[in-house]
């Protein structure tokens, strides 16, 4: 699987309160919750972001509130990747379970700017900056989270049994 | 067989194996699986797509309405509505709404719902608050909630460890919000990133359960997986007096490896307070300008508990709040509402000035019942004071503790206890 597209970028901990703020966490609608997305530290995100853009931050991404909302409005928003120099926990196994793609990788989340031209190859494993001319190795997952992701999400993974002793 | 940390060695015996070490990718069982009214509906949305007939165990799973309720919408009500027809259909025994409901994380262990080396998740980030109580618990989303509701189980990467090691007591005044908050400082919001705090050392015994309920609670504001306290004697009381289940006491070996080891003297620490917008923030009276505040808030699964309320009251009895500041008490469960208008403190608040809340997570999160104008400050002994917290995006919340909380309120800045209360007090 790769992903190409074009860079909106932010700071170190992002939480998710600005992600999803929580007063708008009285619906599950995936829709609705991307109309808010990121809007108390960005009020463009939502007029500018494009299907298949990509999304990169500092480090401790994801910070705060378990909320899953947060990375639902991030990837009903049409972000296909986040990568950054690290994520808060909670938010990196929300991701997984939910299936939006996630890169730790402190190199690309520093070097990579505002409106590049990005793409990445999952299997090949690696980040390419078309607008630098840079390319990055991602550190694949570990096996177990693999079969998560490859099958598309946790609860798919616990209906094919995988989760089982 | 490799030395383990106390977290090592419960996620080990929950996952069925010998040892277990930092990095590796365990499955575990769960002896409680907790949701909320904003959480929940998501996770129950997943579960419906899950292959079984019924919740692993209907004794385990534990459903608390708190954050929007009392409802505060329309939509609030359709959420809570849902978890409660859920509740209904699957028989679970633990599900709390308006009218037995506390901040859920006060109220699981007033329920005596969890015990030492207990496995808890629950879909909210501060569920790391029973680590006080010597169990393994940490905060999931939805999604992991379904699974483990359908399966009773939970995946989880080992987390290696940083000790803190404390020893002294706690001056008059100070208490476990102070710790905790100097410790983020410190460490900075990411400085536990996916690893455990284990809280151990003689000082352990100067420490209250609402102390270490306070700071484990506050472990994931350095990004911890789980903040966990040593089981003593003083843990054993507790579980006893609300009826929790036999303790299963699990301690760290001798040559546990820690990534870190912190020593503490509790008799240091001072009165502090996290300035916006991240808890790391912390600051002491030694460098605090005059900040004059619109509101405070006493309450939350961080510091709404009986004693919070009574040390509150202490230094508000006979006094006014300062015009012009909302002050706002949230006893965190109904227990401890309950227990606080036997003791006379609701009547102390009232004649202060403050409003008393039947609890509910509301302003903590900027939901409901105080919420903040453009430009407004908050002095507030929740969590968190990251942008647009409590309300709009351009007010501010400083985090403190109940006793700075309280005298910020009388004096309409933000104020140290000994500002307030006369010597001897």
């Amino acid at each position: 699987m790769s992903v190409r597209g074009k860079v909106i970028k932010y700071g170190n901990n992002v939480d998710t309160d600005v992600i999803i703020p929580a007063r708008y966490l009285n619906t599950t609608d995936k829709q609705q919750l991307a109309s808010h997305c990121m809007e108390d530290i960005d009020n463009t995100f939502v007029k500018r972001v494009q299907k298949g853009d990509i999304m990169v931050a500092g480090k401790n991404f994801g910070c705060g509130s378990s909320r899953e909302h947060a990375p639902i409005a991030i990837k009903e928003s049409g972000i296909s990747l986040v990568i950054a120099k690290d994520f808060a926990r909670i938010f990196y196994r929300n991701s997984i379970n939910i299936g939006l793609p996630i890169i730790e990788c402190a190199e690309a989340s520093e070097q990579i700017n505002e409106g590049d031209e990005v793409e990445a190859d999952f299997e090949k494993g690696i980040i390419i900056n078309h607008t630098q001319n840079r390319e990055y190795r991602i550190e694949p997952f570990p096996e177990f989270i693999r079969k998560i992701i490859n099958a598309g999400g946790l609860i798919e993974a616990v209906n094919k049994g995988m989760l089982n002793d | 067989m490799k030395a383990m940390t106390m977290t090592q060695k419960i996620l080990a015996a929950h996952a069925g194996l010998e040892s277990v070490a930092a990095g590796q990718l365990i499955l575990a069982k769960t002896d409680m699986v907790l949701g909320n009214d904003i959480t929940s509906p998501v996770a129950i949305n997943e579960y419906k797509k899950i292959n079984v007939k019924s919740v692993f165990d209907k004794d385990k799973i534990a459903l608390v309405m708190d954050h929007f309720a009392p409802n505060k919408d329309i939509q609030a009500a359709q959420q809570c509505k849902l978890c409660r027809t859920f509740s209904d259909d699957n028989q679970i025994s633990n599900f709390y709404d308006t009218g037995d409901m506390g901040v859920e994380h006060a109220l699981l262990p007033e329920k005596g719902l969890v015990t030492s080396g207990d496995i808890v998740v629950g879909a909210d980030s501060h569920t790391c608050t029973y680590g006080a109580l010597g169990a393994f618990s940490t905060g999931v989303g939805s999604t992991d909630m379904a699974c483990a509701m359908a399966t009773g189980k939970a995946w989880f990467k080992v987390p290696s460890a940083i000790c803190f090691n404390l020893k002294g007591k706690l001056n008059s005044y100070v208490s476990g919000k102070d710790v905790i908050l100097h410790i983020i400082g410190m460490i900075g919001v990411s400085g536990a990133l996916y690893k455990s705090m284990e809280f151990k050392g003689p000082g352990l015994k100067n420490l209250t359960i609402d102390d270490r309920l306070c700071m484990a609670n506050m472990a994931i504001e350095a990004g911890a997986k789980n903040g966990i306290f040593e089981v003593d004697d003083i843990t054993k009381t507790y579980l006893h007096s609300v009826g929790a289940k036999e303790p299963v006491v699990y301690k760290a070996d001798k040559n546990a490896q820690y990534d870190e080891t912190y020593d503490i003297d509790l008799s240091t620490i001072q009165s502090t307070v996290a300035f916006p917008h991240l808890p790391e923030n912390a600051r002491t009276f030694d460098n605090i300008p005059e900040i004059k505040i619109d509101q405070v808030v006493i309450g939350s699964c961080t510091n709404g508990r009986l004693s919070d309320l009574i040390i509150a009251a202490k230094i508000m009895k006979g006094r006014k709040v300062a015009k012009r500041v909302r002050t706002i008490i949230i006893p965190a469960t109904q227990k401890i509402y309950l227990e606080a208008m036997e003791l006379g403190l609701l009547k102390i608040f009232i004649d202060s000035g403050c409003a008393v809340s039947t609890p509910t997570c509301g302003p903590c999160l900027g939901g409901h019942m105080g919420i903040l104008a453009k430009g407004e400050r908050a002095v507030a002994t929740t969590n968190r004071n990251f942008v647009g917290r409590m309300g709009h995006p351009e007010s501010e919340v400083y985090l403190a503790s109940p006793e700075v909380a309280a005298a910020s309120a009388i004096l309409g800045r933000i104020a140290q206890p000994l500002d307030v209360i006369k010597k001897g007090e």
